[in-house]
């Protein structure tokens, strides 16, 4: 039982080492930070899989917490907090400050990344429980089109209000040493460092999922998922689950803003469009889900080819279309890892039992 | 504010104000038939805008405008043969996904047919610079255009769902599909003939709002979710209080734009419908145990 849950992360583990050293042994970066950004960006997808996979409801709005996230990392970092003498004898002896140097050589001194990381994931919680609480009631459109809505406004803020860099966002977000010589850093020799940890975050997330699916909680939310009415008739606090979850997947997006903005050192409010958000319920439905490997391998997959530039001019249409073949021709996704998983296994019992 | 300024404010907020309303109207002809948004209304707008630019170099402006709707009330129809009606097990989550797949389809089209700049149609009368003036504000006179245009429609539809067989039909589907189909009506045709409707409504609205706000490619998803605000505003299906909605939301727009940067004048309508949402989900119109599907 414990190893058949925990052999697919094995296997994961396994094949991540594998794609490092194919990756080193062509000795072009490059490929590292795309899929270090895929990564990320799959991070996203796998908190909107929880949302439409387990929780049955749609968010057109990811973009926006992963906007928050990264948008307030890259504020409160970037932020010289060298003239506010209060702010500064306050924090310096928690040792939450940072004092380093900016382009030009002057000094700056501003928030430690952690507890910008603490404020940002802090901010998500408040604004996915204000979206969240009152449309999570409601149904089907309603939650998408508010999410949409909520999208936007993170667009419009971040581009019409100049101290976050309108359309230019911020570019010098410095690095974000974790501890040690560990630190999210977009420079060359901190390529294969960066492809771990963000690999890491996704292990993590597959590794609560594997779990939540069979947990009492998870039961709960694949009984909501196929009638609210019967899981609300069988005690289930229908309302409270889904909020939990739509909070939780709100984090993970913000999660990957704040990471992948150290990681790039800069975001830009093209993260923030609404079609960002559509792009990541492609990768959900293309990925079949209810599905959390198929959501991974598509957000690979898809945003490595995407940032490769494959799709060229035709980027945008390219997820439309996924959108909608996958909705009219396979609505259950790509990826069919467990089925193919449970054929195994059948054939192994019955060589066994033979 | 002196008068005239609050007079132009009222104009410029009614003007927009009713392109919402008529938005919302096509989601609502949808909605009744179908029980579904369609998350590409707000592309039909930009599709019937486009088409009638192009036509309109060719041929006289009124014929130019026929063929737009017409040619988008087509594409309505096909969006909804080719698409919406394929979907197996049509769920409310499926096929809300498959709109936003036609609609960042039909926005993608468009950028490469017109490319990203910026279009509008001429003036219906006169010139950009031709004004009637009007309690001593200055006023073109493609607003009355567009008021007009938005009383006609909204008439017509009603005359439309009371007097003809279709708009009956339609509103059986509406109030019962089960025993509308028992009737003998063709409920699969008149979810056609709905998308139709709703793309021709939509592309008139883009034609006659094109020579004050310009046309361009990504204009579909703001208009759609101010079109849905108004929507639901005045509750889900019902095309009278959309109008007085859509007014509203117009107007406090407009007026919104005194007290904030012009940047965030979207993300006011915004606000309203998640205060919408939260408070009064069956719209200001309507009762709180409202069913969800009403008639015209």
């Amino acid at each position: 039982m414990r190893f058949r849950r925990y052999a697919p992360i094995a296997g994961l583990v396994l094949f991540v080492i594998a794609l490092q050293l194919a990756l080193s042994a062509t000795g072009r970066t490059y490929y590292f930070t795309q899929i270090t950004m895929s990564v990320y960006y799959s991070l996203v997808a796998l908190g909107l899989c929880l949302l439409m996979g387990y929780a049955g409801q749609i968010s057109l709005g990811h973009a926006g917490f992963f906007a928050i996230g990264g948008y307030t990392a890259a504020f409160l970092t970037t932020h010289n907090l060298a003239a506010s003498g209060g702010a500064v004898r306050l924090l310096r002896p928690l040792g939450l400050l940072v004092d380093r140097q900016d382009l030009y050589g002057n000094a700056v001194v501003s928030l430690s990344p952690w507890l910008a990381l603490a404020i940002a994931l802090a901010i998500t919680t408040a604004v996915a429980l204000l979206v969240g609480l009152p449309v999570i009631r409601l149904r089907g459109h309603y939650l998408a089109m508010a999410t949409l809505g909520f999208g936007l406004i993170i667009y419009r803020v971040v581009l019409g209000t100049p101290g976050l860099g309108e359309a230019d966002g911020f570019s010098d977000v410095p690095p974000f040493r974790l501890f040690g010589w560990l630190e999210v850093n977009g420079r060359k020799p901190f390529a294969a460092q960066n492809y771990y940890i963000a690999w890491t975050w996704v292990a993590m997330v597959m590794l609560l999922g594997a779990n939540l699916v069979r947990s009492r909680a998870g039961r709960a939310l694949r009984a909501i998922h196929e009638s609210e009415e019967a899981a609300d008739a069988l005690g289930i606090n229908v309302a409270r689950y889904k909020l939990t979850v739509f909070v939780l997947s709100a984090w993970l997006a913000a999660l990957a803003g704040v990471f992948a903005a150290h990681y790039r050192g800069g975001i830009g409010p093209s993260e923030a469009t609404a079609f960002k958000s559509i792009r990541y319920v492609a990768i959900v439905a293309a990925g079949g889900m209810t599905n959390l490997w198929g959501a991974l391998t598509m957000g690979v997959l898809l945003n490595f080819l995407s940032l490769r530039g494959v799709f060229g001019s035709y980027d945008d249409a390219v997820f439309g279309a996924i959108l909608i073949a996958i909705m009219l021709f396979a609505p259950d996704g790509l990826v069919r890892v467990p089925r193919l998983f449970r054929r195994i296994r059948k054939k192994l019992d019955g060589s066994l039992v033979a | 504010m002196p008068t005239d300024q609050i007079v132009q404010y009222c104009l410029s907020g009614v003007t927009v104000g009713s392109i919402y309303a008529i938005v919302a109207i096509g989601f609502n002809i949808i909605y009744n038939t179908t029980g579904v948004i369609n998350f590409a209304q707000g592309e039909f707008v930009v599709l019937g805008a486009m088409t009638a630019v192009s036509l309109a170099a060719r041929m006289p402006l009124a014929i130019a405008i026929g063929l737009a709707v017409l040619i988008t009330a087509l594409i309505g129809a096909l969006v909804e043969l080719i698409f919406i009606r394929r979907v197996k097990q049509p769920t409310v989550l499926r096929l809300i996904v498959i709109t936003i797949g036609v609609s960042i389809l039909l926005r993608e089209t468009a950028l490469h047919v017109w490319d990203e700049k910026v279009r509008a149609l001429p003036f219906f009368t006169g010139t950009e610079v031709s004004s009637v003036t009007l309690l001593g504000a200055h006023v073109s006179p493609q607003v009355f255009w567009v008021l007009g245009v938005c009383a006609v429609i909204v008439a017509g539809l009603s005359l439309f769902y009371k007097f003809t067989l279709p708009g009956r039909a339609m509103r059986a589907c509406a109030a019962n599909r089960t025993a509308a189909q028992l009737c003998g009506i063709q409920v699969r045709w008149m979810v056609t003939v709905s998308f139709m409707l709703s793309a021709g409504v939509g592309a008139l609205a883009g034609c006659v709002i094109s020579p004050v706000t310009q046309t361009q490619y990504d204009m579909g998803a703001p208009l759609a979710i101010k079109g849905f605000t108004v929507a639901i505003l005045g509750g889900l299906g019902n095309s009278i209080a959309a109008v007085a909605a859509g007014l509203l939301l117009g107007l406090l727009e407009a007026f919104s734009i005194s007290l904030f940067p012009l940047a965030y004048q979207d993300v006011v309508a915004i606000l309203v419908l998640l205060a919408v949402l939260c408070f009064r989900p069956s719209g200001l119109f309507g009762r709180r145990d409202a069913p969800a599907a009403g008639g015209f």
